[in-house]
């Protein structure tokens, strides 16, 4: 319980928590207040926010900007954490391995990862998705491939250190396999700086994932809130709220996402909050 | 050995390191390139309209597509070494010069934008941390965190909107005004691409100036809490003479560190504002280059920015050296 404590002590953390059980309410009954779908065309064309019905207004196709803001928050959570999670177990799996073997997978490892940081990552998340086809997996399996690399760094460092402390030592004695040490010894230790650069990754996944749909890498049969944008484009002039709406949901969540993260890693790790 | 020969050395030595890292990404982009479905040939036959099988392998085999994958592939590194990337189908010119062509645009935009994000980081860093807890703080701590997590795109669109559609002060897109003027360094013609190089900069800008401000910010009261901070007042130095002579030198060096490793992802948010703005750079290139599947123009953009990443780092390292004596370099 004393985590939630440490927690509830950086306020702007809890304020971030209450905006994303927010945005994730909204996902889960998006269905209930607007069964439509978000891609029909649901009444007047260009209908300003608050006029004909739209609460949000509507585009030039009179599809419903509200409704796509509720079901886009499905996508944008869904691919978010899906790419986090594949990101963190890869990258965890990899930068464990590195860390604890060393030698030549350590070598070949970080030779991988200077060669992922050189290449602009967005414009690879790009050409992996325009080489597999838009569709959430391919989506979900690019942002993974651009992210996880930081996570390998982070865990690799955290093994180096963790492999040559004396309980691992004293496994080492007992005879306990590798698989079991790694596992059940050195990976919980380092859970709590895993388990922080995966709430932030969830942020950058969704930002990256609205760039690429933004640019029509979307997947053409799920509303999201950056084909909103890159299709109310054309509208700026004259129907501003097509692509401000949707825009403003983007940066709430991320926002909030952000500070639930600066929030786990006050609360875990508390050496790190004692220094600013 | 002298000091200019050691950084010679140097400089040498980080260059052979890069020299792998580059090959791979070669032909890791190769391959992968390779495994999109449909080629050029597919692209050209179906604009055409009717194309016979016949005709079809017949272009292929006038542009080496016929040939088995790894042929193809030491054709293409052999190729990028006597510094041919190819010709661009679709563009119907040599990928080089297309690529050489658009690169200057880029380059105008990055070099601006990592003044600017740069310079306003550490200002903003800096009077943050000089005025700690206070509400200039806050201020400068909240607006670092709502422009971290606003897309770029979106940020572009309501610049658009505000600053072109309705007060009129930018132009909404481009580099210049249509064949206006013709002499490229006339004083006209370089205030007016200022004038459409404004809203790019200003957007792609952004989301750095959070990460530097965030940064400098950190670094300026990590050094404050450092010995020689204590020993500078013991001294009896002025509070603003330790401030601005003593943390300031040591806390810059994480940021020039920063600027070197964000140039890879600048250039993706390039492709984004670039797009918005339909600013005539590398970024809108490689766009239009995806969709045509223009396979060598692609390679040719990939290996571009790699290379421009892998020199950026090269020159942070050496102007880190420079700032810093405490770093070996030998």
């Amino acid at each position: 319980m004393s985590f939630w404590r440490l927690f509830k002590r950086n306020r702007s953390a809890v304020l971030g928590l209450v905006i994303l059980l927010l945005i994730v309410f909204m996902a889960a009954t998006a269905h209930l207040f607007f069964p439509e779908d978000p891609f029909r065309l649901v009444g007047k064309s260009m209908s300003p926010p608050g006029e004909n019905g739209f609460l949000l207004g509507s585009d030039s196709l009179g599809r419903d900007v509200a409704s796509g803001i509720a079901h886009g928050a499905k996508t944008s959570l869904l691919i978010g954490l899906m790419a986090t999670f594949v990101a963190v177990g890869f990258g965890t799996i990899m930068g464990g391995l590195a860390g604890y073997y060393g030698g030549r997978i350590d070598d070949l490892l970080m030779r991988v990862t200077e060669m992922f940081q050189t290449i602009p990552s967005f414009i690879f998340a790009i050409l992996l998705v325009a080489i597999m086809k838009p569709s959430i997996e391919s989506i979900v399996i690019a942002i993974a491939v651009v992210s996880w690399p930081a996570v390998a760094r982070l865990v690799r460092g955290e093994f180096l250190s963790l492999k040559t402390r004396e309980f691992v030592q004293a496994c080492h004695t007992l005879g306990m396999s590798d698989i079991r040490i790694i596992m059940g010894e050195i990976l919980p230790n380092c859970l709590s700086p895993i388990i922080v650069i995966g709430s932030l990754m969830v942020a950058t996944a969704i930002l990256i994932e609205s760039g690429l749909a933004f640019l029509g890498l979307g997947d053409p049969n799920i509303m999201s809130w950056g084909f909103q944008i890159g299709a109310g484009r054309t509208l700026l002039r004259s129907a501003w709220w097509v692509c401000t709406f949707p825009g403003i949901a983007i940066l709430i969540t991320v926002l909030a996402i952000n500070l639930v993260g600066e929030g786990l890693n006050d609360a875990l790790n508390p050496r790190l909050r004692e220094r600013t | 050995m002298s000091r200019t020969a050691r950084r010679l050395r140097y400089v040498f030595k980080r260059l052979l390191q890069a020299l792998p890292i580059v090959l791979a990404i070669v032909i890791v982009n190769f391959f992968l390139l390779h495994m999109a479905e449909g080629d050029a040939v597919d692209v050209l036959a179906g604009e055409a309209g009717s194309a016979t099988p016949e005709y079809m392998a017949e272009l292929r085999a006038k542009f080496g597509l016929d040939q088995p994958l790894p042929v193809q592939l030491l054709v293409y590194l052999k190729n990028v070494f006597s510094f041919d990337l190819g010709y661009s189908f679709r563009h119907e010119m040599p990928v080089l010069d297309l690529v050489l062509d658009r690169f200057w645009p880029t380059l105008l935009l990055m070099v601006s934008t990592i003044l600017l994000a740069v310079g306003f980081g550490i200002v903003l860093g800096l009077l943050a941390a000089t005025g700690l807890n206070t509400w200039r703080d806050t201020l400068i701590s909240i607006f670092a965190l709502v422009t971290y997590a606003t897309p770029l795109f979106w940020v572009g669109l309501m610049f658009i909107v505000i600053f072109a559609l309705n007060l009129g002060w930018f132009p909404t897109s481009g580099m210049k005004n249509v064949a206006a003027f013709n002499d490229t360094w006339s004083w006209a013609n370089i205030k007016d691409v200022a004038h459409h190089l404004v809203l790019p900069t200003i957007t792609l800008s952004l989301f750095y100036l959070a990460l530097y401000t965030r940064l400098m910010r950190a670094s300026m009261l990590e050094q404050a809490g450092m010995d020689y901070v204590t020993t500078a007042r013991a001294k009896g130095l002025t509070e603003n003479r330790i401030m601005f002579v003593h943390v300031l030198r040591n806390a810059l060096l994480p940021v020039v560190t920063m600027a070197g490793v964000q140039v890879g992802a600048l250039i993706g948010g390039s492709v984004i504002v670039e797009s918005v703005f339909a600013w005539p750079g590398l970024g809108m290139l490689a766009f239009e280059a995806l969709f045509s599947r223009d396979l060598n123009l692609l390679l040719g953009i990939f290996l571009l920015s790699a290379l421009l990443v892998v020199a950026v780092n090269l020159v942070v390292d050496i102007i880190y050296s420079s700032l810093d004596p405490r770093i070996e370099v030998g």
